[in-house]
């Protein structure tokens, strides 16, 4: 029943062996949208789990029918062992919510929001201060603590959703696109504090667009497209599945050089290279010689190269390999938004 | 229901605290209603002609002035809410264990507050100018309590009008359509009787009307001449609490209902 998961993660707690969200043929249609159309998945507890897909994919959905804000037209979601819909205000203790969009009050300051989420969660005003300051100071916001957060930098702002997110110390979290709109540093730091909060016992539902963000912080991974989940696996075994590291050759002209680049090419891997106008793509297991093989082998064959890397796998490439076409958004993404 | 309580009090402190820190929001609350109070007297005041006993045209209008800041005070009531809507808050608070109804209860009690802010701005403004009570303390506080009434009363009917448009600016647009012609085809500037006939019945049936003629005779000023010889105009104190009342349950119960089901699914 519970997936497989590594030895380091701790038990978060003495109950029976439920996964912490178990999700069953859940669907949810805007009209003539459908946004889910028979998802299942489960998260062991303790664990996390990343749900990719493009825009559109259903992620977001997905994610606000877990944390009570929509209700699903079908199917069953338990989260601890309580029923999204029917449990939905107890529910609501145990869950903490952070996404794209931070939903802060701009208004006021960083330690005021953090009061003002902690005494709407039933705490008295000193604890709850007390609370927010602790959070201030573990995503090291405890200079910005009295300024607006009009004022905060887009990096900061996460830093405080999130921590609005965990001022109750909910098993679970959802992180919708939490990194998404980033820039690089602030992404990374977001990824360790993630990472803490694992370490500590919390559960985890994330989306992303990022292939690198669900391969660095995701037990398991879910591969959402149009509603439905396309593949579920461990990291690795999707890399695998997708066929590891990309060979990329983009040649001085087109025609008959590719032809000649494929033959060159093909016998370095178990996959048919895929040629797109003057660019070779070879999927390959492994890195090392790659490089120089590939470059002595189109030398032989008097291919002229301009250019010539490896690559990792990126999420068209995810798609491509489990759909047979590229990533798309759907051509009404507003039901995302309105959501 | 404490738990009611609590939530309601907690928006309530954080949409205060909002006005305070948004400077434009607390010039409405105070620069905007001294200076329709110098416009209305200084500009339009020799203009209009208002029965005699009136000690001058402040002593006419200030209720007037009173009562139509009240009610377009509720616009802010209006353009946060659909503001929040359309930011993540909302969201935020709706995966919070707090009780559903608070996040309207807070706005509107914090709208208490607010009007209370411009009573005592436009009050002092009159006094300035030469407004003067006629009445003892008890008259003048009612009248205040009156008018606090009627602010929450029509800051309910103001977030079922947030709830409804599609956005802050529509919100803008048909609350000002609403709350214009209503506060002037009223007693509130006028005397009644200069109007056309149609708009005499009209203006007699308004609860702006019913509402300054309640104020007017609480703060001791003369009532203006009846021109419609119709109830409200006749008892306009208990009138217009009846009018607080109506609104209050219409506006209330169908603003919480509007509220649930513009924000779930």
């Amino acid at each position: 029943m519970t997936n497989a998961r590594t030895e380091t993660r701790a038990d978060a707690g003495p109950q029976e062996g439920e996964p912490a969200i178990v999700v069953s043929g859940l669907r949810k249609s805007f009209g003539e949208v459908r946004a889910l159309d028979g998802v299942d998945f489960e998260v062991a507890r303790g664990s996390v789990l990343g749900l990719l897909g493009p825009n559109g994919a259903g992620k977001t959905t997905a994610v606000r029918v877990l944390a009570t804000l929509l209700k699903p037209d079908a199917g069953s979601a338990r989260v601890t062992g309580l029923d999204v819909v029917a449990d939905a205000p107890r529910l609501r203790e145990r869950i903490g919510l952070a996404g794209q969009y931070a939903a802060i009050d701009e208004n006021l300051t960083g330690l005021e929001n953090l009061v003002m989420v902690g005494r709407l969660y039933g705490k008295p005003r000193p604890v709850a201060t007390a609370r927010g300051m602790e959070l201030l100071e573990r995503f090291e916001l405890v200079d910005a603590a009295r300024r607006p957060a009009k004022t905060y930098s887009g990096g900061m702002r996460r830093r405080l959703d999130l921590a609005a997110a965990l001022v109750a110390k909910p098993p679970v979290l959802f992180l919708d696109e939490p990194t998404t709109g980033l820039d690089p540093r602030s992404r990374i730091e977001l990824w360790t504090t993630i990472e803490e909060l694992v370490a500590e016992g919390t559960t985890v539902l994330l989306t992303t667009q990022y292939l690198d963000e669900a391969d660095r912080l995701a037990d398991s991974i879910a591969v959402i497209d149009r509603g439905r989940v396309i593949a579920n696996g461990t990291p690795d075994e999707l890399k695998d599945r997708v066929g590891g590291e990309r060979l990329e050759v983009h040649l001085a002209a087109n025609g008959a050089a590719a032809q000649r680049a494929v033959a060159a090419l093909a016998p370095m891997s178990d996959d048919a290279p895929m040629v797109d106008g003057d660019t070779v793509t070879l999927p390959v297991r492994r890195r090392t010689g790659v490089i120089v093989e590939a470059v002595r082998r189109l030398d032989e064959a008097g291919v002229e190269v301009a250019d010539l890397a490896l690559r990792r796998p990126t999420l068209d490439d995810v798609f491509l390999t489990l759909t047979g076409h590229v990533a798309e958004t759907p051509e009404d993404e507003d039901e995302e938004m309105a959501a | 229901m404490t738990r009611v309580l609590a939530d309601t009090l907690v928006v309530a402190e954080r949409n205060l605290v909002r006005v305070t820190r948004a400077p434009d929001l607390l010039l409405a609350f105070t620069v905007q209603p001294i200076m329709f109070v110098l416009l209305f007297v200084y500009v339009f005041g020799g203009a209009i002609r208002i029965p005699a006993f009136y000690d001058g045209y402040a002593d006419f209008m200030l209720p007037g002035i009173l009562v139509q800041n009240i009610a377009f005070g509720g616009f802010v009531t209006a353009l946060g809410l659909n503001e929040d809507l359309h930011k993540g808050l909302i969201d935020r608070f709706r995966s919070l264990p707090m009780a559903r109804s608070a996040v309207l209860a807070g706005r509107t009690l914090a709208d208490i507050a607010t009007n209370a802010l411009s009573i005592v701005v436009l009050t002092v403004t009159g006094l300035v100018i030469g407004f003067s009570f006629h009445a003892g303390l008890v008259e003048i506080l009612a009248g205040v309590g009156l008018l606090l009434l009627f602010g929450y009363a029509f800051s309910w009917v103001f977030a079922l009008l947030g709830l409804l448009v599609s956005s802050p600016e529509a919100a803008n647009s048909v609350g000002f359509i609403a709350v214009f012609p209503l506060t002037f085809i009223s007693n509130a500037f006028v005397p009644i009787k200069s109007m056309p006939n149609v708009l005499q019945w009209v203006a007699s049936w308004n609860p702006i009307s019913a509402m300054v003629a309640a104020i007017r005779e609480l703060f001791g000023n003369p009532a203006a001449p009846i021109a419609k010889d119709v109830w409200p105009m006749q008892h306009p104190v208990p009138a217009a609490f009846i009018y607080c009342a109506i609104l209050l349950a219409i506006g209330v119960p169908l603003a919480l209902r509007r509220f649930r089901t513009r924000t779930t699914d």
